[in-house]
């Protein structure tokens, strides 16, 4: 199997990381100098349209690692999104040419507020934050990404769930003709994935809007998709279109396309392997910026953490459970 | 030149360096020329090498067929380094598996190769190509006789082994391993019918019997 390479980026193109590092560090010293406050209701975010549109007024936040993070080529590149095509480098491909603007998403179940919001309108008045977070797919391969989005737990308060209402379920986009990898069954579509409520309203659950300083490229599921760290990759849904308050579980799309490999919670748990390969270990991969040869030969593979090192802020949620029945 | 000397000395040559490309592609893309091993190298560089074992022991064993159908008996003799190389790039694959995926650790190697069946298949085969090519010489052939020719049916064996290794351990789509497997099911199934029809030219009675063309006692 050939890698094709891909289009090249022009180099004017991409943000040079010191540049990209270095503006966190201006926003960083920027707020602190200003003393800036920034409250949620003072902060109205637009998203600009366009690609690579620049996104503005990004807080940083106490929840992201500093731990190298992956290139803009690795990130934008290197993509599971079956939607595209079930490549790595089809996502980059084939969604070149996918429009993410206008787009709207339907809040829809046991809540107070329902109804189909335009994006913008999704996400105010909530204030962009960077996330720097780890990704760890069920593959066993990992990157350090750095998302800008809003917490999730901020919309879902905002439509006010009823008791009753026990998970959140998302939905992808359903459309073959702008979704062209919809055409083959690969997949049951649309792509469905699911919190429970506790999940949903954590401080690490992040709802993306961008990453790397821009909006979200297409093949990284623009224009809004979630991110929840301490779970597999595929848990993190790309290109939401609905979310709905549910009493009773969703059957997610992987589980459903092998119950016994995929299972609903997915969190990432080096002591429960996948039943064909292992999960202790896994590649922190990325064509450094060094040369290839470290990038190859110094990538042995490392241990995976229990929740991917998220466990002081998740592992609460799951006193009492059996994650390995619950895999 | 006659034919058997252009073939020792310019066409076995001209293949083996063709066969070699892969190999050098991966050396290439690893510095960045002409193409590059994308984000995730480790993979990429057994990837390759392990869809090119296939390939080439899909090549292997299209010699006969062809030979057969086509009466080009020359091509009988590219067989062995065609063979050697799918065992070259078999044991490229499982190199890289070693150092660069599991970085020698042998406690998970040893766990992966008896616990994880994809990869006790895999392994399996490789064993399997591994005494091929010990045995590959005419030496060998010789010492050997009856065994030989017993040992080196075990191609059958490594290839289906080898494609039910990749079908194993895809994630969901199984259209790249699909296509090896139909090759092999055509290639087999060309001898299976070929054996029922027992429609076998002299050329291949004289093959199965004298293969190399050596002198055997009577």
């Amino acid at each position: 199997m050939l890698i094709r390479k891909p289009a090249d980026i022009r180099s004017s193109e991409i943000t040079p990381r010191e540049v990209f590092l270095n503006r966190r560090k201006l926003l960083q010293t920027g707020l602190a100098a200003g003393g800036l406050a920034l409250s949620g209701s003072a902060m109205a975010t637009v998203l600009p349209e366009g690609r690579r549109a620049k996104l503005a007024n990004v807080a940083p936040s106490p929840y992201s690692t500093d731990e190298a993070i992956n290139s803009y080529t690795d990130i934008t590149t290197y993509n599971n999104y079956y939607e595209f095509g079930t490549g790595k480098a089809d996502p980059f491909e084939n969604a070149q040419e996918f429009e993410p603007r206008p787009w709207t998403v339907k809040v829809a179940g046991h809540c107070e507020k329902t109804g189909v919001l335009d994006l913008d309108d999704f996400i105010k008045p909530f204030a962009l934050e960077e996330r720097i977070y780890r990704l760890r797919c069920v593959e066993a391969w990992s990157m350090v990404i750095p998302w800008i989005g809003v917490p999730l737990a901020d919309i879902v308060k905002r439509h006010k769930p009823l008791a009753n209402a026990k998970y959140v379920v998302f939905e992808t986009l359903l459309d073959a003709g702008r979704m062209p990898g919809q055409r083959s069954r690969t997949l049951h579509w649309p792509y469905v994935e699911g919190l429970t409520i506790a999940e949903a309203v954590n401080p690490l659950s992040l709802l993306a809007v961008g990453v790397y300083g821009e909006v979200l490229p297409n093949q990284n599921g623009a224009p809004i998709r979630l991110v929840v760290p301490w779970k597999y990759g595929f848990k993190s849904i790309k290109g939401i279109v609905s979310m709905t308050f549910s009493e009773n579980r969703p059957r997610t799309t992987w589980e459903r396309a092998a119950p016994h490999e995929y299972g609903f919670y997915a969190n990432v748990n080096p002591a429960v392997d996948h039943p064909r390969w292992s999960q202790a270990r896994e590649r922190r991969i990325g064509s450094t910026g060094g040369s290839s040869l470290q990038s190859i030969f110094g990538a042995a593979k490392q241990e995976t953490l229990m929740f991917n090192g998220y466990g002081e802020q998740v592992a609460r949620l799951y006193e009492g459970l059996d994650l390995r029945q619950n895999f | 030149m006659d034919v058997i000397r252009q073939i020792r000395f310019v066409w076995k040559p001209a293949l083996f360096l063709l066969c070699l490309v892969p190999a050098l592609l991966v050396v290439t893309d690893t510095f960045g020329i002409g193409g590059t091993l994308g984000a995730n190298p480790v993979e990429e560089i057994q990837d390759r090498f392990g869809n090119w074992a296939l390939r080439f022991i899909l090549i292997t064993l299209a010699v006969t067929p062809l030979r057969q159908l086509s009466g080009r008996n020359w091509l009988l003799r590219f067989r062995r380094m065609l063979g050697l190389f799918a065992f070259f790039y078999v044991f490229m694959h499982f190199l890289t598996w070693l150092l660069l995926d599991q970085g020698l650790l042998m406690s998970a190697i040893a766990e992966d190769i008896f616990e994880r069946p994809f990869i006790t298949i895999g392994f399996a085969a490789f064993v399997i190509l591994l005494l091929m090519a010990a045995t590959s010489t005419a030496g060998m052939r010789r010492r050997l006789g009856q065994r030989w020719q017993q040992l080196h049916y075990g191609i059958y064996i490594a290839a289906l082994l080898g494609v039910w290794h990749y079908w194993w351990q895809v994630k969901k789509d199984f259209s790249d391993p699909l296509v090896y497997a139909v090759v092999l099911a055509l290639l087999l199934g060309y001898r299976v019918w070929q054996y029922r029809t027992r429609a076998r030219a002299k050329s291949v009675r004289g093959e199965r019997d004298n293969p190399a063309g050596l002198q055997q006692p009577h």
